[in-house]
Order: C-alpha cells, then structure tokens, then sequence
C-alpha cells in the first residue's frame, strides 16, 4: 500500500516479461522454421525450390513453383472477391443504412468469422465445387472455386475493420463536405474514403493474411494437384496446404522441404505485408 | 426600401420532442450583415442550419413554417439540397478543412459541379483566398495539406473555399471562437469587404464582435427571436429589458 513508486516498477517489470514473452514466441517458432528449412534449400539450391516446376519429394526433385503461384492466384483471387464486396457492406452499413440495420447487420457479419474454416471448405465442396463443375467445366475443384470461398472468408475481417475506419473518420468533414454542395456519394467518395485510406488498407492486409494463411478450406475445394494451373478452372495446390497434406508421413528431406515450403511462405507474407504498408503510408502522406 | 432577401414566417424547428426554435419571423435584407447574438442553446447555430438544410442530416429534425430564400420556398419537395446549399455558404465554429491540399480545398466545390479547366480554378484559387485575405501567406505553398495550416489561416480557408462556391449568402457560425484577437481582426475585416457582394449572416457568441460588424443585429434567447434592429439600436437603447441584460452581461 505504502510505496507506489516500488509498486509501478513491480507492475512495469511484469508487463514487459509479458510482453517479451509473446515477442519470444514469434522469435522462437521463426528460428525453428528457418533451422529446419534452410540447410535442404541450401543443399539443393534456392533456384530449384523457387523456380523448379516439379514436386517429387521421392525422387529428390523439390520444385515449388505451382504451389507459389498456386497460393498467389487463389489470394489474388480472394482479394478481388472480397475486397470490393466488403468495402462496399461497410460504406453501406455506415454511411447509406438506418442505425438499426447495420446495428443488426454488423454483429452478423462478426458472426462469420467465428465459422470455422472447415465449414466453409464443406460447403464449397458441397455446393460451390458441382456447380463450378456443371456450369463452366473442369473437374471443380479449381482456383475459382478456392478464390470464391477465401473472398467470402475474408469478407468479415474486411468489413469490420473497414467500418471502424470509416467510424473514426469525423463528422466535421462530412457537414463540411455537404454544406459545399456535395452529393452523399460525393461525399463517401472524395472525403470520407481518402480519409479512412490508412485503415481500410490495414483491413485488406488482415484479410490478405487470412486468405494467404487459410489451409483447411482450400485444402477442401483446390483438387491440390502439384501443377501449375493452366486455368481458373484447374486445380491447385497453395504452399500451406503442400504442409497439411504431406506432413503427417514426410520424413528427412521430404519433411525438411516441407519446413523449406514454409520458409518460403514466411518470406512471401512479410515481402506482402511490407508493401502494403508502404503503399498505405505513401498515399495517406499525400 | 431596402430589398428582402430572406424571409423567415412563423418558422418553428423541432429535434425529436424538443423545440429549438419558436416561432421566428424575420427578414433579412441583401447585402448586409445581420449579426445574430445570444447565449449559448438559444437556437442561433440551428437557424443557420435551418437556413442551408444542414440540419436534414440530424436524426429527428422537423420543421413548421416557412423560409423564403429570394422568394422560394427552401422547404418545398421540389428544392434541390446541394443547389441550395452551395447558395448558402456556410463556415462552421471549428475550422473543418478536408484532409487535402490547400488547393484542392478550394476547388472542391467547383469540381462537383464539373469545373475541370485548370486556368480557371487557378484563377478562381488565386481570387478567393485574395478576398479571404490568405493568399499572400500560402501563394507559395498551395499543395500543402490544409491541415497544417494555423487555426486562423484554416478558418479562412473555409471561407476562402465558401467564397468558390459563388454563393449568394454567406453563412458564419461563430468562426472566430477559437482564434486569436488578430486572426479575428483579418476575418472580420473581410466580412466587411464582402458585404459588397454578399448578403452576410454572423452567429457570434461574442457581441462586441456583432457591434463591431454588424449592419443589423438580432437577439436569440431560449429558441425565440426576442428583438432585430439596427445594431446602434439594439447595443444602446434595446426595447427588450431581457437584451440589455444580455448585452451587459448580466447573464448568458
């Protein structure tokens, strides 16, 4: 009770242990990965890994091409699906509905993302794959079907966080706008999204992680063939799900490519990660 | 006589069950300045949302009684808000640029109605924020973002971007509450170069400052217009008990 200085100091010490704990952890699973993975890339050369087109774990040959691109399609893919559907829920959710509807709407929307992902894989296989299949040919299993599912996956991630930037933007320049003459939508559009710009970038990077990171459902709905897909309508196989289908048997240099394939992943992620960011700080500077 | 300009008829505004304004009647004439003072909650900022329709954004707003702006009706279904809104320029107590340039906050009105030749809004860039009395300090810099202007130069910015509207009225709501003495002193001597070409309504909370600029003033208390004159009348001989009170500060 005496002494708040000793006490603060107590409280300073334990948060930052904390903290450099869940920091640690980062730390230590990156080294793992990297441990594991580097010495087969180095044995084998990085050129074969990144550019090889082949994936015979048995015969030595450790291409991982169509995965890289395999997990590049079907995000870009989400990202076009998912990207313009949940910016446009969240500007009609905050700027176009009646408080009662996007207080409805939005804890729903929420309720998407607690869905997990192997329900979604479920019903894309169920529902999503035969109709692909039906209607454009191909076996349905497909970088279509993969990019429509992970677009809808990550359509919470994108919707809530987009609705919180828009939130956040002030009343003041919405009067301000309107008091010059501006339409709504002149409004939404010239003022309010340039200046909801850094956070709705923020919530396309979460999403893009998501769809990036996303196994089990992709797993589901690709066809996972090692092949570089010559179509939308081919099947795929992404870099995460190379590492939920073989790991469970790999064993010595399969398993290690495998760490390489997660390696790659990583590097994928924080090269993504860094250009968004970049992106969104040079155009809020402007 | 003197030509009318707006005319406010047993005009009543309600937010949900409350009434803020009670029953104004009021002309205003073209090209002066009528100054509207009165403490704070007395329903002069709602009158100027009124006049511009602003107040359509605010969740259970209602009005009664009629606005004539040169002699139509603002109130009618037929009026377009956006027109009439770009009529009614309107500068707000805190200076709200948009986050953007200088520049582009002066041509966004023009920009929505389709202005795009670049000579003229130049032009029209380099005339406003001359009548507004800032384009010798930010001639220089008119990429900048406007949000790293001073709270005064930001003000008449707001101005000078009212002004590109070409509006017929100028709508103030207390934009000098929050400036120094000499950012004050430049807006209010533009208003008085203004009043050459616009009509000019200035809700002020401080009332030497309607003394000061005002052709005409009107008193506001408690939703009601107790009493209009011309300022010399209101400031010295009020016909209201309740403005002189006002006036010598003894309350509000």
């Amino acid at each position: 009770m005496a002494r708040p200085k000793a006490n603060d100091r107590l409280i300073r010490i334990s948060l930052l242990v904390v903290a450099l704990s869940a920091i640690s952890i980062l730390a230590i699973i990156t080294i793992f990965i990297f441990e594991q993975g580097l010495p087969i890339m180095a044995k084998y050369g990085l050129k074969n890994f990144l550019l090889g087109q082949d994936w015979f774990p048995s015969e030595k040959s450790f291409g991982l091409l169509p995965m890289i691109v395999g997990s590049l399609l079907v995000t870009l893919g989400a990202l076009l699906i998912g990207v313009p559907l949940g910016l446009a829920s969240a500007i009609f959710l905050t700027e176009f509905s009646t408080r009662r509807v996007s207080r409805i709407l939005k804890p729903v929307i929420e309720l998407l993302s607690g869905i997990p992902s192997v329900v979604y894989g479920f019903l894309g296989l169920m529902f999503l794959v035969p109709f692909i299949r039906e209607t454009f040919g191909g076996p349905g299993l497909s970088v279509l079907s993969a990019s429509i599912i992970l677009g809808i996956m990550i359509l919470p991630t994108i919707i809530s966080i987009s609705i919180d930037s828009i939130r956040a933007v002030p009343d003041s320049y919405r009067e301000g706008s309107m008091a010059l003459g501006a339409t709504k939508w002149q409004t939404v559009r010239m003022v309010v999204l340039p200046a909801a710009r850094s956070g709705l970038v923020a919530g396309i990077i979460l999403g893009m992680g998501r769809a990036i990171g996303e196994t089990m459902a992709v797993i589901m709905v690709a066809g996972n063939a090692a092949d570089l897909p010559g179509s939308l309508l081919a099947p795929v196989r992404t870099l995460t799900s190379n590492i939920a289908l073989e790991m469970a048997y790999a064993s010595g240099e399969h398993r290690q490519a495998l760490f390489a394939t997660g390696v790659i992943l990583f590097v994928i992620i924080m090269i993504l990660n860094f250009l968004a960011n970049l992106t969104a700080r040079k155009q809020s500077r402007k | 006589m003197r030509d009318t300009a707006i005319q406010v008829v047993n005009f009543s505004h309600f937010y949900g069950q409350q009434q803020s304004l009670k029953n104004l009647n009021l002309v205003i004439y073209r090209r002066e300045i009528l100054g509207i003072i009165g403490p704070a909650r007395s329903g002069k900022s709602t009158f100027l949302t009124c006049l511009n329709r602003l107040n359509d954004l605010v969740p259970g707003s209602r009005v009664s009684g009629n606005i004539l702006i040169d002699g139509q009706d603002i109130y009618q279904p037929e009026v377009e808000v956006a027109a009439l809104r770009r009529q009614l320029g309107m500068v707000f107590a805190t200076p709200v640029p948009l986050p953007m340039s200088i520049y582009d906050n002066v041509v966004f009105g023009p920009k929505l109605q389709g202005q795009t030749n670049r000579g003229e809004l130049d032009r029209l860039v380099e005339d406003c924020l001359e009548k507004a009395g800032l384009w010798a300090e930010v001639k220089d810099r008119l990429k900048i973002s406007a949000l790293k202007l001073s709270g005064g130069q930001q003000q008449r910015l707001c101005l000078a971007r009212v002004l590109a509207l070409k509006p017929e009225y100028i709508l103030l709501d207390e934009p000098t509450s929050g400036l120094d003495p000499i950012s004050t002193m430049k807006i209010e001597d533009t208003l008085r170069l203004l009043k050459k070409d616009y009509t000019i309504i200035l809700v002020t909370n401080n009332t030497k400052q309607a003394a000061r600029v005002a052709d005409r003033t009107a008193f506001f208390l408690m939703g009601e217009l107790v009493e209009v004159n011309e300022t010399g009348i209101i400031f010295t001989r009020p016909s209201d008990k309740r403005t002189e009170n006002y006036i010598e500060g003894r309350f509000g």
